[in-house]
């Protein structure tokens, strides 16, 4: 049956083009087929694309070293030669498992929320819209994993910051509520403009590697890496550092994280499936992909896990101090992509795939729970008496909710669990994954490892915070009174993504190793560091004492409406500064944004309009000109071709005049002019020929 | 001087004789009469030139037919003479003109042609006898001779379309 | 014998004097003449030469000049009536219509 397993490679190009059907029918059939249909047809696009990610893992299973399937030419221009080709490995396969799977899930929550979004908003006819923007997230996403060259990596990456951009700014012209507003619209502008500055830095990788390996190939770049690692070590530290611009963009890293916050404007599916379990993960899929460049270089993998680090603690004080239910998750999944960099930048990558893998089950849990937990506020909102409408009201302000676990059973016990598994709690799947890369820290960069145990103490406290503030305690809004539970539609995926939340884990159990062992064969022998009760039981016991914490603030003597946050008065300053996010975002606007406005009102007052047009193109150009073509026009034109031709024209008037005179139309002066050209004719003949 | 010589020189002389009085007479029937003359003049300059046929075709069809249709035409239209026809103060340019040619001719006749222009004729010539010529003509120049006729035709035709009055259309 | 000679002077002085009578009169009918009497000018000559070459192509030359000028004559005579008919004059001064 070998044979027969390996032909599963082959149906590798399907895991974009199921999507891209599926894409196509919503997009020209949507508004036809109804919510229903549009809904089938996108899950089974998506849900087609992950069954043949699933075919790919069995095919694996009998060839683990992989194939690469090409399917078409794309560019070749001289030395430039990138294929359309398909690249399946254990490394890719994962990604294509946990992207197509997830988004699958997603797909189906999508239908039930899509519905009622849609109509809080009133705009029934952008359903299908939803839809085929989330199909063609799938579509770039898998382009992504799949690719075989970092150009075709490039395509995807590009593709799902257009996907992200689409449907962070789905409600473009108007806020949750419905109201007019251009927030999701600029939020939509900033993760975009942001996400360009990284991609900047890739674009400048991809340049130097066509310049040093002639390829942008992964066999043909990893095959020569080592010959230029030994001759031009910078080479590969440029490489790398740019490649770091491009993954801080795309993941989210310091200091080009600060698009994701806002990126929660889109529906809260987009926020689970792209700007938590996928695309941000993709930065670290790239330095993943990239192993063997960043294994040469020390002080690459120093500067990644540092940066991944610092985030990671960095944003988890930021969460700390947010009341909106979605910006904590927000900041919590910066926080956890820093994990996951750090991880990889340690050279951990096992460690740092598996945390993605598991990230990915539990935030897109708590994220669709989230959701949900905000859909039911809106139900109960819509459920009040006429006259309250018009307020202002944020169903995602934690503090407007409280007690929520009464109305909405099913959503907490789910929500639990994404919790459990994101504080690190055994046996849940984050216990593991977040352990093995705080153990990698320990053996190679301990600093790293302080770092990331002070966040992952935070990432308890905060998620205990917000457990507290939103399900315990009394109902602190009306709304929150009134919630009601979500459908099963909604329900159904969360259970499946909170069972891979609970067992996800088991994956690579420690001494077992499964998941490295399977990721081995793309990426060589990888360490596998013997499991370690000191680490362990560190992280456990400061998850529970950050809950005990929590428990203490939040959960003893629940918030009361309008009563300030119980951090505020320990902390005073420092937590005014996690409430505004450090302020980054302002002093981004000091240090960024207002002297480049100012410098393009220089350029474009000063320079382009004062000098270059009212200067330069009048004084110079058009006063030039107008004198050029004066001397032209006066003394060369009128003086002298005037003259020459008029002078020509009077020549050609008189000649013709008195030539007019020989035509007199008598016979006879013909005949003399005949015999006249004869006389002399023959006495020209006589007189030179001889 | 032999005979063959003075007839030369006789005829030659009147031909000189009728052209200018062609040329300067003031009456068109008198010119036509002198054209007369000077035409017979040169059929017996043919007959010396051993050329019987053309001698007498230029007695039937110059002296004859075409003479005989100038005369027809001046008698129909009654224009023998033109009032001043030319007067001599203004033909200087034109008589210099033609002395010029003439003095251009004798140059060439008399000092390009060098030897050959006195080449004596061959006393022993097999030009007289017209059906010889006949042969060359009906073999050589058939079909030169059989397009004359057409030309002959069309030209028929033509004066036939010229001078035919068109009659007024009568109700 | 008489050289060939005299016969082309004769054919020059003849060619000469007609052409001088194309210049100088005005009356159509003795222009027509002149160039007949050019025309057998140039005749004669050809006729020297074929009895200077005992040949009879310059005879069948002259042969052919005649049918051509009988011809000429026939239309250029039709063509003077005509214009004589529509203008009451063969005076060729008083015939300008081809002035531009």
């Amino acid at each position: 049956m070998e044979n027969t397993a390996g032909l599963f490679f082959y149906l590798v190009p399907l895991i974009v083009f199921a999507p891209l059907a599926g894409m196509l029918i919503n997009m020209f059939l949507g508004p036809k087929l109804g919510e229903k249909g549009v809904g089938l047809v996108a899950s089974l696009a998506s849900g087609t694309a992950f069954l043949t990610a699933v075919l790919q893992a069995i095919s694996l299973g009998q060839h683990p070293e992989g194939a690469v399937v090409r399917l078409a030419d794309w560019i070749h221009i001289g030395q430039l030669a990138v294929d359309w080709a398909f690249r399946v490995d254990t490394l890719s396969v994962t990604m294509m498992l946990v992207v197509s799977g997830v988004g699958t899930l997603i797909h189906i929550y999508a239908i039930g929320y899509m519905h009622e979004d849609v109509r809080f908003k009133n705009d029934l006819p952008r359903y299908p819209r939803f839809f085929v923007f989330l199909n063609f997230f799938i579509i770039a996403m898998l382009t992504l994993v799949s690719g075989n060259s970092y150009m075709m990596l490039f395509v995807g990456w590009e593709g799902v910051g257009l996907a992200s951009f689409l449907l962070i700014g789905f409600w473009y012209d108007m806020d949750t509520l419905g109201r007019p507003s251009l927030a999701n619209a600029n939020a939509a502008k900033k993760a975009f403009i942001t996400n360009r500055v990284g991609d900047f830095g890739f674009l400048m990788a991809a340049f130097m590697m066509f310049w040093k390996f002639g390829s942008t190939d992964f066999d043909l770049v990893f095959a020569k890496v080592a010959e230029v690692a030994a001759h031009e070590p910078w080479v590969i530290l440029w490489i790398t550092i740019f490649f770091l611009v491009g993954v801080a963009g795309k993941s989210a890293q310091i200091p080009l994280y600060i698009w994701l916050p806002d990126a929660m404007a889109g529906p809260t599916p987009v926020s689970a499936l792209i700007h938590a379990a996928t695309m941000v993960t993709a930065g670290v899929y790239l330095i993943t992909r990239s192993y063997p460049i960043y294994s040469l270089s020390h002080d690459a993998q120093y500067i990644v896990a540092t940066v991944g680090a610092v985030t990671g603690l960095f944003a988890a004080t930021i969460a700390v101090g947010q009341y909106d239910l979605k910006k904590v998750l927000a900041y919590s999944t910066i926080s956890q992509l820093g994990f996951m960099v750090a991880g990889v930048g340690m050279g951990a990558y096992v460690a740092g795939m598996f945390h993605l893998m598991t990230h990915a089950f539990f935030k897109a849990l708590l994220f669709l729970s989230a959701g949900s937990v905000i859909l039911g506020m809106e139900r109960g909102h819509h459920h009040l008496p006429h006259g309250d409408h018009h307020e202002v009201f944020d169903p995602g302000d934690m503090r407007n909710m409280g007690g929520l676990r009464k109305t909405m059973p099913v959503t907490f016990w789910l929500y639990i669990i994404g919790t459990l598994a994101l504080m690190g709690l055994p046996p849940f799947a984050g216990f593991f994954s977040k352990d093995e890369i705080l153990l990698d820290a320990s053996l190679h960069f301990p600093h790293v490892y302080w770092i990331l145990t002070a966040a992952a103490f935070l990432t308890a406290f905060y998620m205990g915070r917000q457990i507290w503030m939103v399900f315990f305690g009394e109902a602190r809004h009306a709304a929150a009174a009134h919630a009601e539970e979500s459908p099963l539609v909604m329900t159904a995926p969360l259970m499946v993504l909170a069972a891979l939340s609970i067992f996800g884990g088991f994956l690579n159990f420690p001494g077992l190793h499964q998941f490295g062992g399977w990721l081995a064969h793309t990426l060589g022998e990888v360490e596998t560091p013997e499991f370690s009760l000191v680490v362990a039981g560190v992280s456990t016991l400061l998850a529970l004492a950050a809950i005990g914490l929590s428990w203490w603030l939040y959960g003893r003597n629940p918030l009361q409406v309008g009563q300030i946050d119980p951090l505020k008065k320990p902390l005073g300053l420092l937590f005014t500064g996690m409430e505004n996010k450090w302020f980054v975002d302002e002093g981004y606007q000091l240090v960024v944004i207002q002297p480049y406005k100012a410098l393009a009102k220089f350029l474009a007052q000063t320079v382009d309009w004062d000098f270059w047009h009212e200067w330069f193109h009048d004084s110079v150009i058009a006063k030039g000109f107008v004198g050029f073509t004066r001397f032209l026009a006066d003394p060369i034109d009128l003086g002298l071709i005037d003259r020459v031709s008029y002078w020509l024209s009077d020549l050609v008037s008189a000649s013709s005049a008195a030539l007019g005179k020989l035509q007199n139309g008598f016979v006879r002066s013909y005949a003399l002019s005949i015999v006249v050209g004869v006389v002399a004719i023959l006495g020209y003949l006589l007189l030179n020929a001889k | 001087m032999t005979l063959e010589l003075f007839l030369f020189f006789t005829l030659a002389l009147i031909a000189l004789v009728t052209a200018g009085g062609m040329v300067f007479s003031k009456s068109a029937v008198y010119a036509a009469l002198n054209l007369v003359t000077n035409f017979l003049s040169v059929a017996i300059l043919y007959l010396l030139l051993d050329a019987p046929f053309i001698a007498l075709a230029q007695v039937t069809v110059y002296a004859g037919a075409i003479m005989v249709l100038f005369l027809f035409v001046i008698m129909l239209l009654g224009v023998e003479t033109l009032r001043a026809e030319f007067d001599w103060k203004k033909i200087w340019l034109q008589a210099v003109l033609a002395l010029a040619l003439l003095v251009e001719g004798f140059v060439m006749l008399f000092q390009r042609m060098g030897q050959a222009a006195n080449l004596p004729f061959n006393t022993a010539s097999v030009l007289t006898n017209p059906s010889e010529m006949a042969k060359v003509l009906f073999t050589d120049y058939l079909l030169p001779f059989e397009l004359t006729s057409i030309l002959l035709l069309v030209a028929m035709i033509g004066a036939i379309v010229l001078t035919k009055q068109v009659k007024k259309r009568s109700l | 014998m008489i050289p060939v000679s005299y016969y082309l002077a004769l054919s020059a002085i003849l060619f000469t004097t007609g052409m001088f009578g194309v210049l100088i009169r005005r009356n159509a009918l003795v222009v027509f003449m002149s160039i007949e009497l050019m025309l057998n000018a140039a005749n004669l000559s050809l006729v020297a030469f074929s009895r200077l070459y005992q040949t009879f192509h310059g005879q069948i030359f002259v042969f052919f000049i005649m049918a051509v000028a009988a011809a000429e004559v026939a239309v250029g005579l039709a063509l003077i009536v005509t214009i004589f008919r529509s203008k009451q004059s063969i005076d060729l001064d008083q015939m300008n219509s081809l002035k531009g």
